[in-house]
């Protein structure tokens, strides 16, 4: 294998997880204060939508993104209001979040239809192979990557970060000690929506720069179950999602090879496969399943 | 784990409202029963959204073109998004139910459905594109050949290409898709002895990001062409920042590869439609089972790109006009599969029946 080929095969699997990557780190953020939100497709394809129609209208690539996650973080925010303050089911408004994204998305694109736009595109061109692989991508790739650690870290070491973790483990109890649950649950709602407007408009404005019609194509839904496949943890959803993007690639790059050794369908089923795999050695392992925030879905009424 | 209570209930109830009223979208272009005489409704069904810009796109074109040319004796109905299976019963026995006196349904896996919901509905005309199940009386079959617009991109891929490789983003394996990849790399073979096709399955009719990687990774194992049987135009967009050459599917896409794209196989369905829709309405509709190609000015090719050499676009243009007044037909013999052996003896051409059935590649195609 050439290393033209091998650059061009990483490049293409950094490619496949970052919109991934970078939808689901706003989903375990959300789920860490103890919302699911099942309306990441929804507000990925608004993103894209959002983000093609700003970059086409101003020229300026950069502005489309910000639009997507402002557009984003607009959308999540009905969410917020129907599941926070009404207390409506989450997992229904999230699926209704999803469609209600799938047809408004449709309707503000219908005008962008057929053309394109400049890109978000790598800051700087190579033609060594090892300097494209490095410094080549979209700024949005080494965003999610500073993501990943900037989540980790938040999480895990900043104060803010254990007070969400605490709303998501105990409402009751976080709200008894006297901190804002539905306050701090609606910044989550908002930073996941922002995250993954940026993640529809990594489709619209870096892989395919036009606006279709669910453009998307049900990757909101694969971000959502890389959450779990991560058990909450931002290290395992970059991982997940490179592994994802690996196993994409490879079936492509297997089949243009001609590679015969396996049915296409076989391989068009592996990236599903290496998820019940994996799912069935995390629940195997000591912790199982149990890392779920313990309020995860429940709606919160304040006692007193 | 719900309870429920007064508030929750109106919540659900909002959130209902939002979930029912935007699923399928369907909308409706109605003209005013002109005369007092009541117009004829047609529905149609497609597969993908009409802002697919390929597949769908051009059918909703030609249903809007078919409008346009009836004015207000005709009213149409369209469900978009719709997938093949069990919810496309659901969605054509609505469309009959809701009085259309004629459902056209758009794809491939529409069939089944198609003559099931047929049957329920005698007095209710069905037409559905690219099947082959002839159903009842009140049923017809329309398709179009495509094919002779792949032997037009083979010809032009055989003679431009300078690795003799083209990649092939292809959806399912169904008779429709595979005779679009023989006719393409038999055109091309005319022109390249040495010439392949490598086929890439992405196992869906519209997913741009898929359908964009599938093309990087053809052209980053050597496929100077890239060409597609997917609806989206990301391919394209692959080919254009590879600095290969690619061709657009079901409308032209120029506007997303100005470099890439060499030209397009356009599906010209609103003559059908209006001829089909005006006999419905003269009450001489009769089931039916037509295969149109260029001969009917069903399938056109856009524009060729102004980058492509004289003697291409020669070339290119007389398998058109051969096509047009009968004269070339790409499958005809000698045609040899993939391990080598005589299928289509020299001086036979394959027939309508045995191309609609076709599971076996010609030689040259990698799958």
């Amino acid at each position: 294998m050439s290393v033209q080929l091998t650059v061009a095969i990483m490049m293409t699997i950094a490619g496949a997880a970052t919109p991934l990557l970078i939808a689901a780190l706003g989903e375990l953020v959300v789920e860490k204060s103890g919302v699911l939100n099942l309306g990441v497709e929804g507000m990925m394809l608004i993103g894209a939508v959002a983000g093609f129609a700003v970059a086409y209208s101003t020229g300026v690539p950069t502005l489309g993104a910000i639009a997507a996650l402002i557009a984003g973080a607009l959308v999540s925010s009905v969410f917020a209001f129907l599941t926070l303050s009404l207390m409506a089911n989450q997992v229904a408004t999230g699926l209704a979040l999803t469609i209600f994204g799938t047809g408004v998305s449709a309707l503000i694109g219908a005008p962008f239809v057929g053309i394109t736009t400049s890109t978000l595109g790598p800051l700087f061109a190579f033609d060594n192979p090892l300097l494209r692989l490095l410094f080549g991508h979209s700024p949005l790739v080494y965003l999610g990557i500073a993501l990943t650690i900037a989540v980790w870290w938040f999480l895990k070491h900043s104060r803010p970060g254990l007070i969400l973790r605490a709303v998501g483990e105990s409402d009751d109890a976080a709200h008894a000690i006297g901190y804002p649950v539905l306050r701090i649950r609606y910044l989550a709602v908002l930073f996941g929506g922002a995250m993954a407007g940026l993640a529809g408009c990594y489709y619209s404005l870096v892989l395919t720069p036009m606006w279709a019609e669910r453009l998307t194509a049900g990757r909101g839904w694969i971000a959502i179950a890389l959450v779990v496949f991560a058990s909450w943890k931002p290290g395992r959803v970059l991982l997940g999602a490179y592994l994802f993007g690996l196993v994409i690639t490879m079936e492509l790059q297997a089949k243009a090879a001609g590679f015969n050794m396996f049915a296409p369908e076989f391989l068009a089923a592996l990236p599903y496969l290496a998820t019940v795999a994996v799912l069935a050695i995390i629940s195997f392992a000591p912790q199982g399943g149990a890392n779920a925030p313990a309020c995860l879905a429940k709606p919160f009424r304040a006692t007193a | 784990m719900f309870e429920i209570t007064k508030r929750r209930l109106l919540a659900a109830a909002s959130i209902a409202a939002i979930v029912f009223a935007v699923p399928s979208t369907m909308a409706q272009d109605s003209g005013e029963g002109a005369g007092g005489q009541e117009p004829v409704k047609a529905g149609f069904v497609y597969v993908g959204p009409v802002g697919d810009f390929g597949w769908t796109y051009a059918h909703d074109q030609a249903r809007q073109c078919m409008v346009e040319e009836l004015g207000d004796s005709v009213e149409t109905t369209f469900v978009e998004n719709v997938a093949e299976g069990p919810d496309a019963e659901r969605v054509i026995r609505q469309l009959a139910q809701d009085g259309a006196d004629i459902v056209f349904t758009t794809s491939f896996g529409f069939g089944n459905p198609t003559v099931k919901v047929a049957q329920q509905f005698p007095d209710v005309k069905f037409e559905h594109a690219t099947g082959f199940n002839p159903g009842g009386d009140n049923m017809a079959l329309y398709n179009a050949k495509f094919y002779q617009g792949r032997a037009v991109l083979g010809t032009i891929a055989g003679m431009m290409s300078d690795s003799g490789k083209a990649g092939y983003i292809a959806s399912f394996p169904i008779p429709e898709v595979v005779m679009g990849i023989n006719a393409f790399q038999l055109a091309a073979q005319k022109q390249d002895p040495e010439f392949t096709t490598q086929v890439v399955w992405v196992n869906s009719w519209y997913d741009p990001a898929k359908e964009a990687d599938a093309a990087n990774a053809l052209l980053s194992q050597g496929a100077d062409v890239i060409t597609q049987h997917t609806d989206s135009p990301a391919p394209l967009q692959a080919a254009e920042k590879a600095g290969a050459i690619a061709f657009g599917q079901a409308s032209d896409m120029t506007s997303f590869a100005p470099n890439a794209h060499m030209t397009a196989i356009i599906d010209e369905w609103c003559p059908y439609y209006t001829k089909r829709v005006q006999a419905v309405m003269d009450g001489t509709w009769e089931p039916g089972n037509v295969w149109l190609g260029m001969e009917d000015g069903e399938v056109v090719m856009s524009p060729f790109n102004d980058a492509m050499p004289d003697d291409v676009k020669a070339a290119a243009q007389k398998v058109y006009d051969d096509t047009k007044a009968g004269n070339y037909e790409v499958f005809t013999g000698p045609i040899r599969d993939q391990s080598g052996e005589i299928r289509v003896p020299e001086g036979e051409t394959m027939t309508e029946e045995e191309l609609l059935k076709m599971d076996w590649y010609v030689e040259g195609v990698q799958s």
